[in-house]
Order: structure tokens, then C-alpha cells, then sequence
């Protein structure tokens, strides 16, 4: 097994100082062919934009730069692709990320070599953290320059290894067409997830008449479909037979459109359902088998159940430990039904009884039909019901201020359709906005998961509005998080987009700032923030609509204003500081014993 | 001014379960704990011949924490596809989980574990002072050896063999003064007719130009 070698060219001219730059213009030379028509010969970057086209590609995200120009030049003649010019690559990754979570079909990014591929590096670790669809398309230096340190060179292959499903470096222009259009399809196929083509200019800019066809996965890669019929029967059994049975929806359900399915099912069944982070949406909060949200900041009710049930059917979930707290303690009476697509995620983290590997909808409907019986879930239903009562999700609400971001959330919701996008960045604002919203939708939670990547709101709230135009669409962001990617305002403005992004302005990275008050003796080291600046005023330096809440008359009628208006808004939202996430199951705890209050965390 | 306080009982006045899981999420059978001692196993994978794919699999190994003991690569009757041998010592629940996720990189065509008959060889080579080139030649005669290269000062010698063997040749060189040694680490086929990692496979099907290789074998 070699590794790549370079070989440089006998005719190399001294490229000393020249770079990527200097050489691209060598190269771009016209042919000396007299006889050729003025029409430029197709190209690599032609065969690029081809395979997009083909793929059905409408929207890129992306900035330019030396090594990927070719790649633009192509896109200038193509006019069934819009491009989308982000203020940094990072934003492109999430951009493109979240058009892919609300579309469901990947999302395109770009960036020259370099610290342009370097930039989309948090992104592309994102999207395969939340096996998110996503084609990432990097310039790199010519084939002949590729390790030896050339201008703007990074090894973007061994760099994205670890954080994509499938990355590939295009050696040569007569199959980079179809190099893209592999990639397209694997990060669709199967497990969704991110994927890189790695473009050197010389493989972009070199002639080619190939023809690349529609994206298709190699054959080697057959992801599993329909589960066992043998093992559906006997998981079905189970089922049947369990007193408490739970059913948790990941992201999976998601990602295979398979939300109508579980509806149908739990509903026939009468098995209460929980949702992960990533799963939010797949079932309908307001439905009366609804738990709501499990994990270190879901509902006491949620965790108890997940606790106490003896038959958890997970579906799609990867078993984070965001989600499982301390492995030990987790649903530790249960006999696990695990659905997956990916084998490798049965038994990872939590041991599969009855491992079921299909697509999360297929699997659903084979499940459905070898059911012998419903279960008896009578008296568990009211026990879901009691911890309901006992546990609801509640907070203060003081008649002025400091205003409560809860509030602002619940409004929000209110104020809103149901198939309102809402996109957040990473920190306490997250998880109110995951706990104070009624979730009723897939496709309509659009956040950082896994990797918890502050700075994912405004981007996403760009690539969402990108991917459902006639959706409202807002983003809730922390002030540290909106201080990481707020330059892409300048995108929204330019592209005249209708959104709104709520700053829960605590001036502190407050979640930080809640685990050092909780575990670190309150030592507030680098937490706080008293030098934010004034969120609607640099919203209106950047041509956007800037606004502020201060207390909670102002609440109801600044939320209408940014929705009426015709652009973006930003909503600078003065919270009260001393807020914190509650309940909450202190890091690889065990999520029956969460805690209410500062009190709570002390008993733990 | 409360903080966001919720109502509801406290942590200890709630119903907790009774059963338990071990570190490795598997339930814990009160009557017979699940204890998972680490165990020494035989990967081997066919996967493209392509550039970066050993840098894919080790990177994999390292960075999902999997002891790798010895891991080889070299090609095949098929040009397209090079074969590695990966020996790992974990409990059982990571020599699954690292068979899953090999079979999952893209590059991966199938992956099997051997089982203990598996036919698998490592070759050493050392070199000795030659001072006492009889005494060199017996030695290597009882392993089985083969002398590479003899001069005044050095003899150079290979040894095949399993682990075992190959740590008491190495012993027994030990008196004549070693001055370097390379091991290869392992190379393995399943015994007989039991396939090793191969094309066909139930979840990876062969590709048009495989298929065309393995047809051409059979003429
Ligand atoms: C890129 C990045 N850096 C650091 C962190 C660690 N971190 C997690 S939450 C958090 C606080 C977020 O602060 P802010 O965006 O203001 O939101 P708040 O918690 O105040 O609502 C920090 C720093 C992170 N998740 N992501």
C-alpha cells in the first residue's frame, strides 16, 4: 500500500516563490491548436459542475480562492446553480449543513486549499457528529505541487479523515466528474454524512470530455434495508410482552423520513415517546404518548421513564452521553431493540438485546406487522402521566424584568406556525429553546448536536431559509456564540433573507458559567462577558434590523416587528444573567437522579 | 428570587431502578457478572489498494482507542485490492465494534475474523555478531531459519513463525550479541477451505471488475 507520492514533472519550470497562483497561469495557457473553435475545451471544473448539475444541486455555499477558481470559472457558465458567497468557510459548512438537515438531501460547500479547507473543518466535524448530509469540495494545489509544502497546501485528505464518511483526492480530470458524484451519493446514501472531494487545479483546469453520470455509491457500499424477519418477530415478542416500554426517537427517524411511521406505530401500540436532541420533531410533543426530550437537560419525566422502562425500542439514536449519562444507570431494567442502519452502532455504547439494522421507516413497518399483540401499557401510561404532573417544565416569570429567556422562547413558539425552522447555537440559549418550543415537525430543530459548535446558528438560520423559502425561520443565539459567526449577517442582509436571530443576550458564555457555579465553587474564570456589544446596533451596521427586549411588554410586539419586517432582524434579548438549565443530569450522572435546583446538584 | 427552579421531589425521594450495566452498556446478570477479559484476535481485511487507505485504517484503530498489536498490508492476486492483517487484544464488545467500523470505511471490501487455526506466520530478521558462525548456523537450523547474509563480524538470519516461536529463537540469539532485529508482525489465511476476508460478502457486493478478476481465477 503506497501512499501518495509526487512525481514532479521533467519540464517543471523553477516554481520556487511562484506558488499555486503563478502556476495556474502556466497552465491556463490556451492550446496551440489552431484548428480548435474559440469555445474553451471542457474541463475537470465543467465536469464538477456537471456531476452538481446532474445531482440536482441548487444551492453552493462557499468563498473563493486561488486553487478552487477553476471551479468558479465553471459555475460562472452554469445557471442552474446558485452560489452563495459566506463571509468565512466555517459558515459555508454550517450553511450547507443546515440546508441539508431541512432539505434532507446534502448541502454543498466550497473552499480553496489551504486555510480555506482548513475553515470547513469544524463544520465537516459537525455534520458527522449529526450525520448530516453534506458534499464539501476543497481546491488544492497542482498534483506535481501536492507535498511540498506549497503556498496555501494542507494535507486536506489526512486532515478530514477522521470526520468524514468518505473523502477522496481527484488524481485525475477525466473522473473527477464522477469523483464528485460518489461523493454526492454517500454522503446521501444509508448512514447520511459529510463527505470531501479534494480538487488540485491541475485535475480542474486539465481538458476532458468525459461525461460524468448521475452521483452513484460504489458497490461496495450496500447499507442494510430491511431488518431479519426472523429477528423482527422475536423484537416484536418482546415488545408485546413488556409492562413499560419506551420508545426513543433519534435523529435516525429524521434522516429516514420514517416520523409518520412512528406516529403510527407508538399510537397503535400505545408505547410512549421520548425524543433525543437530534430526534426532535420526529414525534409530535403535543401528542398525548409524547415525554418529551431525554438526556443531561431533558424533561425529570422523559428520564424517569427512560429510567424505569423495562423494553426501550431505540430507533435511530446513537446512544450519546449527552443522552445516556453514566452508561450503568441507563435504562439498566430494559431489554434494548435497537434499529439502526449503521451496525457499528449496535452495541457501541449501550449492549443490543435485539439489534434490528435497516432503514429506521422499513424497519418500523416490519415491526409493525409481526407485533402478536399490543402491549398491556395501562398502568405505565399513568405512571408517565403522574411524573408528568409531578415534574412539569416550569420556570419563574417575574412581572418586569430581568426577563426570563424561557418566555421569550414560549412567545416565539406562539407567535409562530408549526413548521417554523428555528435554528440555535451552542450553550444554555440551546437548551431553552429546545425545552420552551412544541416540537410538532421533523426538519424543523436545526442545531449542533454532537460536536456543539457555538457559532452554528446564524449560518444555519442562512442555509435553512435557503432550503425552505416559505418557512419562517429564526435562530435563538447566545451572545458568545453570536459574537463566533455573527460576520454572516452580512450574507442575510445581502440576500434580502427573512429571518430573525434572538441574541439571549446573558453577557457570559452562561452555560460555562453555570457548570462553574455548579462544580467549580463558582469560580467564574473567562465565563463572563460584560463587553458584548450592543447585538441591534452592529445588526443595523451590517444593513440589518436591529431591535432589543428589556422586559416582557416589550416581548410580543419586537417579535412581531422582526417577523414583519422584509430582511433580517436581530433581537437583542437583555436576559436575566442568573438563569440557569434546569433539570439537569450533572455530566455522566444518572438521569433518573436530575436535578431541579442548585439544591439538587448538591445532594448528587 | 428563585433561579429557574422547577417543581418536583428530589433526587432521593425517587423510584430508581434496580438492574445495572457495565461500562460497556452491557446488562450485569446479578448471578453471573459479564466480565470481558481482553482477548487476542486475527482481523483481516480486503480493502482497495488505493493511496491513504492505510492512513485511513490506523488512524481509525488509534482513534477510536483499539490495541493494535501487529497490522500488515500487501497486495493481492488482484491488483485492485491489498490485504491487511490487523492483530488486536481487546474484550470481545471492541473486537466487534472494531470489526464494525473497519467494515465500514468506504475503501473496505470485508473484513473477517480468524479463529485460533488460522494459519499465521511472522518473520523476523536479525542480525548477530559473527564471532561463532557454528554455534550461529545450529541455532538457526533448529528454527527453521534461513542465513541471509554472513561476513567476519555479522550473520544476518530470518526466522518464521508465530509469536512464540519467534521470542525463543530471538532468546536464543540473545548470547551471540544482537545487534538489530525487524519484525514483520503477522500475516494470516484462514485454514483450508474456510475463507479469509474475501470479494463476496453478504452485505458488500463485488464490483463489475472484481467479479470479472475472480472469474478469471477460476479459468
Ligand atoms: C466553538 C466552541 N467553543 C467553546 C465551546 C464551549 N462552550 C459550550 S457552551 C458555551 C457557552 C456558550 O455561550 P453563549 O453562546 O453566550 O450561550 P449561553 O450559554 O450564554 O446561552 C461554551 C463556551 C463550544 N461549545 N464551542
Amino acid at each position: 500500500m503506497s501512499e501518495r507520492a509526487s512525481v514532479p514533472k521533467e519540464d517543471e519550470q523553477d516554481a520556487e516563490a511562484a506558488g499555486a497562483e503563478a502556476e495556474a497561469e502556466t497552465d491556463a495557457e490556451p492550446p496551440a491548436d489552431g484548428e480548435r473553435e474559440q469555445e474553451p475545451e471542457a474541463t475537470g471544473a465543467d465536469a464538477v459542475v456537471r456531476a452538481l448539475e446532474n445531482a440536482g444541486v441548487e444551492y453552493l455555499f462557499g468563498v473563493q480562492g486561488g486553487a478552487i477558481m477553476p471551479v468558479y470559472d465553471a459555475l460562472y457558465r452554469s445557471d442552474e446553480m446558485t452560489h452563495v458567497t459566506m463571509a468565512h468557510e466555517q459558515g459555508a459548512a454550517h450553511a450547507a449543513d443546515a440546508y441539508g438537515i431541512v432539505t434532507g438531501d446534502p448541502g454543498v460547500c466550497m473552499a480553496t486549499s489551504g486555510p480555506g479547507a482548513t475553515n470547513l473543518v469544524t463544520g465537516l466535524a459537525d455534520a458527522s457528529m449529526d450525520s448530516d448530509p453534506l458534499v464539501a469540495l476543497t481546491g488544492q494545489v497542482p498534483t506535481d505541487f501536492v507535498g511540498n509544502d506549497a503556498f496555501q497546501e494542507t494535507d486536506t485528505i489526512g486532515v478530514t479523515q477522521p470526520i468524514t464518511k468518505y473523502n477522496t483526492f481527484a488524481d485525475d480530470s477525466d473522473a473527477v466528474g464522477t469523483d464528485v458524484g460518489t461523493a454526492w451519493a454517500l454522503a446521501n446514501d444509508g448512514r447520511q454524512g459529510p463527505t470531501l472531494v479534494d480538487l488540485p487545479k491541475d485535475v480542474t483546469q486539465g481538458e476532458t470530455d468525459a461525461e460524468p453520470g448521475l452521483p452513484e455509491t460504489p458497490d461496495t457500499y450496500q447499507p442494510p434495508e430491511r431488518a431479519e424477519p426472523e429477528n423482527v418477530a422475536t423484537a416484536a415478542e418482546v415488545l408485546a410482552d413488556a409492562d413499560r416500554p419506551v420508545i426513543l426517537a433519534g435523529g435516525g427517524v429524521i434522516k429516514a423520513e420514517a416520523s409518520e411511521e412512528l406516529r403510527e406505530f407508538a399510537t397503535e401500540h400505545e408505547v410512549p415517546v421520548i425524543t433525543t436532541m437530534p430526534g426532535t420533531g420526529a414525534f409530535p410533543e403535543t401528542h398525548d404518548l409524547s415525554l418529551e426530550i431525554a438526556g443531561m437537560h431533558g424533561t425529570g419525566y422523559a428520564n424517569l421513564a427512560v429510567s424505569l422502562t423495562d423494553c426501550l425500542l431505540a430507533v435511530g439514536t446513537r446512544f450519546d452521553d449527552r443522552l445516556t449519562g453514566d452508561v450503568r444507570t441507563f435504562a439498566p431494567d430494559a431489554d434494548v431493540i435497537h434499529v439502526d442502519i449503521d451496525p457499528a452502532e449496535i452495541s457501541k455504547n449501550i449492549e443490543a438485546d435485539y439489534p434490528l439494522l435497516g432503514d429506521a421507516a422499513a424497519v418500523l413497518d416490519q415491526l409493525a406487522e409481526a407485533m402478536p399483540a399490543s402491549p398491556d401499557t395501562d398502568e405505565w401510561l399513568e405512571q408517565c402521566q403522574t411524573w408528568k404532573e409531578e415534574y412539569p417544565m416550569d420556570y419563574e416569570t417575574p412581572e418586569d424584568d430581568p426577563l426570563k429567556p424561557q418566555y421569550v422562547v414560549e412567545k416565539y413558539d406562539e407567535l409562530t406556525p408549526a413548521d417554523t425552522v428555528v435554528a440555535a447555537g451552542v450553550g444554555q440559549h440551546q437548551m431553552w429553546a429546545w425545552q420552551y418550543w412544541t416540537w410538532t415537525e421533523p426538519r424543523t430543530w436545526v442545531t449542533s448536536h454532537g460536536l456543539g459548535t457555538m457559532g452554528y446558528a446564524v449560518p444555519a438560520a442562512i442555509g435553512a431559509k435557503l432550503a425552505a423559502p416559505d418557512r419562517e425561520v429564526v435562530a435563538f443565539d447566545g451572545d458568545g456564540s453570536f459574537l463566533m459567526t455573527g460576520q454572516e449577517l452580512t450574507v442575510a442582509v445581502r440576500e434580502n433573507l427573512n429571518i430573525t436571530i434572538v441574541v439571549l443576550n446573558n453577557e457570559a458564555v452562561g452555560m460555562v458559567r453555570q457548570w462553574q457555579d455548579g462544580f467549580y465553587e463558582g469560580r467564574r474564570m473567562a465565563s463572563e462577558y460584560p463587553w458584548v456589544p450592543q447585538f441591534d446596533k452592529l445588526a443595523e451596521a451590517y444593513g440589518a434590523q436591529g431591535l432589543r427586549i428589556e422586559s416582557y411588554d416589550e416581548v410580543e410586539e419586537t417579535i412581531q416587528e422582526a417577523r414583519e419586517y422584509d430582511g433580517p432582524s436581530v433581537i437583542d434579548a437583555v436576559i436575566d444573567p442568573a438563569e440557569n438549565v434546569y433539570p439537569m443530569v450533572p455530566s455522566g450522572g444518572n438521569n433518573a437522579r436530575f436535578a431541579l435546583n442548585e439544591d439538587h446538584l448538591e445532594q448528587l | 428570587m428563585t433561579q429557574g427552579e422547577l417543581p418536583g421531589p428530589g433526587p432521593d425521594a425517587r423510584q430508581l431502578p434496580e438492574g445495572r450495566r457495565n461500562e460497556d452498556g452491557i446488562r450485569i446478570d446479578p448471578e453471573a457478572e459479564a466480565e470481558h477479559p481482553p482477548e487476542r484476535t486475527v482481523l483481516s481485511a480486503l480493502v482497495k489498494h488505493e493511496p491513504g487507505v492505510l492512513a485511513e485504517i490506523s488512524g481509525l484503530f488509534s482513534r477510536r482507542q483499539f490495541n493494535i498489536e501487529s497490522l500488515t498490508v500487501g497486495a493481492t492476486i488482484d491488483d485492485d485490492l491489498a490485504r491487511m492483517t490487523i492483530v488486536i487484544e481487546e474484550p470481545r464488545p471492541g473486537i466487534d465494534q472494531a470489526k464494525k467500523q473497519l467494515e465500514k470505511r468506504i475503501p473496505v471490501v470485508s473484513v473477517r475474523e480468524l479463529d485460533d487455526e488460522a494459519v499465521q506466520r511472522e518473520l523476523v530478521i536479525l542480525k548477530v555478531n559473527g564471532d561463532r558462525p557454528d554455534e550461529v548456523n545450529a541455532i538457526t537450523d533448529m528454527y527453521d531459519g534461513t542465513t541471509l547474509d554472513a561476513g567476519p563480524r555479522t550473520i544476518t538470519v530470518q526466522i518464521t513463525g508465530d509469536e512464540q516461536k519467534i521470542d525463543d529463537a530471538v532468546d536464543a540469539y540473545e548470547q551471540f550479541g544482537i545487534r538489530e532485529l525487524v519484525r514483520t508482525g503477522y500475516a494470516a489465511l484462514a485454514r483450508g477451505e474456510a475463507p479469509t476476508a474475501q470479494v463476496k460478502q453478504p452485505n458488500k457486493a463485488p464490483t463489475e471488475s472484481q467479479v470479472a478478476t475472480t472469474e478469471a481465477d477460476d479459468d
